[in-house]
């Protein structure tokens, strides 16, 4: 460390980034080596040709995992997104009652993945969990029934992320000046005219943030369905990282899950780059200080 | 960006006026006419979130007899503190043990090397350390999941697999984008003047990173302490591939254990979801702000 210098020296942030790179860019490097070997998770693995390359093209279960992602996705966004910024909107008023309740409605966020699908594992138990105390919802099997455990998966990941997006939601609406909503109401403009011109209009970066998070994230949700449903009955939630993990971790075909991951990792750099380059994600961020 | 503390609490305080609630539009702007139809949203929203978490505490004080008897929704028959005691008696303080050590490690390690890291980029303007910045921020974008498998490798080779180093490691590297961006637009922050005013005293950068730095980064220290805690809290991929033993299982991975060790006693099993989630709950008691800053980190504008 020279410590006569006027400014820090690189050495200051040689350790984090060596440290970063060894455990996040090596690897992003080697799993690209790894999907051309067929290693099975003893030593340290040789290259082995394309084998892993040519089966994935035509593995048709990797398809299917992959469309499911992209339906989870979808559904994911379309569920969380409106209850987000409507019970976000909502928790920004000043009413005590509303204080207090939203207090619960952040509840949810202090759960670890576990815990929350292990709990939802038997409030959805069809022997003793609460739907069956439950009019109507008795009739279900939410977890065992191939053609409603994808909407019980996105329930419950729903359920577990629309706190942490109202937060969000309710911060930024907190922060539209009450000058805007007190000319509104001289115009005569109604609660919904002001929730639609207003509110939603001045709400769109937090939208666009909300909405890039959630799309990544549940393009890599892996350890709520792992517990929840393991990826079943049979495949109907194996979605693509669960996938590369039962394939790497539980059939020990690390080399060809290592091919699927180099797939993710693709796919995820691309869905990132779409979305922050088609919504100005990066330009947001500056021009929300003035807001 | 850089005010990832604020939060709701912090602007309420600070908006609070004598004037009547009439901040927001579809709030309380017109108390004469109330909003029935988000206060029916509200409500409904409120069941869903609040039955499965009183169900989870109610079924975690039943007596298995009443847990395979009584509607689930009915207030504890007979309650008992039973659950909790074989809970104890199961592994659970070990895995208490284990995940409070993995957090205090990752983030002294996150803190460690990020705080140095930020002021460097915040003051060199060289262009290796802003090439270095810039490559860690790729890392916002990569998912752990995608390099699992590597990384799963560099553990074994390095002899550390099974190791509760082997969660530490990883875990803070991919909490350190997030930390770094927030530490470093926090610096950035800082006025030059005082960064100048303290070099012309004759003061070298690690006399201005420890007299002028640390104490008015503070703020952006406890977001990314309480940030990377949470992460390596709740963590549960890199535990699950790369431990395996009992010594040094965490609480996330012991929760899914308990469910197959416990079979049908889902009492017991519950009693641990209960018992994990209590130290987050005080946080979220007594020190709610810098929760909700650490959990939106980066993001909570």
């Amino acid at each position: 460390m020279q410590t006569g210098l006027q400014r820090p020296s690189a050495w200051y942030a040689t350790p984090a980034l060596l440290f970063f790179g060894l455990f996040a860019l090596v690897p992003m490097v080697l799993v690209v080596y790894l999907s051309f070997t067929d290693w099975r998770g003893f030593g340290f693995p040789g290259l082995s040709g394309t084998e892993n390359w040519t089966r994935l093209v035509q593995d048709g279960e990797a398809l299917d995992s992959l469309g499911l992602t992209l339906l989870f996705m979808v559904l994911s966004w379309l569920v969380q997104t409106p209850i987000a910024i409507m019970i976000g909107v909502w928790a920004a008023g000043k009413q005590r009652n509303r204080a207090v309740l939203s207090t619960l409605f952040f509840l949810p966020l202090l759960l670890s993945t576990a815990a929350i699908a292990l709990l939802w594992r038997s409030v959805l138990d069809t022997n003793f969990g609460v739907t069956q105390a439950l009019p109507v919802l008795d009739r279900f099997n939410f977890l065992g029934d191939t053609s409603i455990v994808v909407y019980t998966v996105v329930f419950v990941v729903s359920w577990q992320y629309i706190p942490f997006h109202t937060l969000l939601y309710q911060a930024a609406t907190r922060g539209i000046p009450a000058s805007l909503y007190e000319a509104a109401t001289i115009d005569g403009a109604g609660r919904f005219k002001q929730f639609f011109q207003i509110t939603l209009p001045l709400l769109r970066y937090t939208i666009v943030t909300s909405s890039v998070l959630m799309l990544v994230g549940s393009f890599t949700t892996f350890d709520t369905i792992l517990i929840l449903t393991g990826g079943g009955p049979g495949t109907a939630t194996r979605v693509a990282p669960l996938y590369m993990y039962i394939t790497g971790f539980s059939a020990y075909e690390l080399g060809y899950a290592s091919a699927i991951a180099v797939l993710l990792l693709l796919l995820g750099g691309v869905l990132s780059l779409v979305v922050t380059r088609a919504t100005g994600f990066r330009n947001m961020q500056s021009e929300q200080e003035g807001v | 960006m850089t005010q990832t503390a604020i939060h709701p609490e912090t602007i309420k305080a600070g908006s609070t006026s004598s004037r009547p609630p009439r901040r927001r539009g579809s709030a309380g702007g017109r108390r004469e006419k109330p909003n029935h139809l988000a206060g029916v949203l509200a409500t409904v929203w409120l069941l869903i979130v609040a039955v499965p978490l009183y169900y989870l505490v109610a079924a975690s004080f039943r007596t298995r007899q009443d847990y395979l008897s009584t509607n689930p929704l009915n207030p504890p028959a007979d309650p008992t503190a039973e659950n909790y005691g074989t809970v104890f008696e199961g592994g659970f303080p070990t895995y208490l043990v284990n995940t409070a050590v993995v957090t205090v490690a990752t983030v002294a390690i996150v803190v460690g090397l990020c705080v140095p890291a930020a002021y460097a980029i915040a003051r060199n303007t060289g262009r290796l350390v802003q090439r270095g910045f810039s490559i860690m921020l790729i890392g916002l974008a990569i998912p752990a999941q995608a390099t699992i498998i590597p990384v799963y490798l560099l553990i074994t080779q390095m002899r550390l697999y099974d190791t509760l180093l082997a969660i530490i490691l990883p875990t803070a590297a991919y909490a350190m984008p997030v930390a770094l961006l927030v530490m470093t637009n926090s610096l950035r922050d800082i006025p030059k003047e005082l960064y100048e005013a303290q070099t012309l005293d004759g003061a070298g950068p690690f006399a201005v990173l420890r007299s002028l730095v640390l104490p008015l980064a503070k703020p952006a220290i406890t977001t990314i302490s309480v940030f990377t805690a949470l992460n390596a809290w709740n963590g549960f991929l890199f535990p699950l591939v790369l431990t395996q033993s009992k010594d040094t299982r965490v609480l996330t991975l012991g929760l899914w254990d308990f469910q197959g060790q416990f079979g049908t006693n889902v009492p017991g099993l519950l009693a641990a979801v209960t018992l994990s989630v209590v130290p987050i709950f005080l946080l979220y008691l007594f020190g709610r702000r810098y929760l909700l800053g650490g959990l939106t980190a980066g993001f909570g504008k």
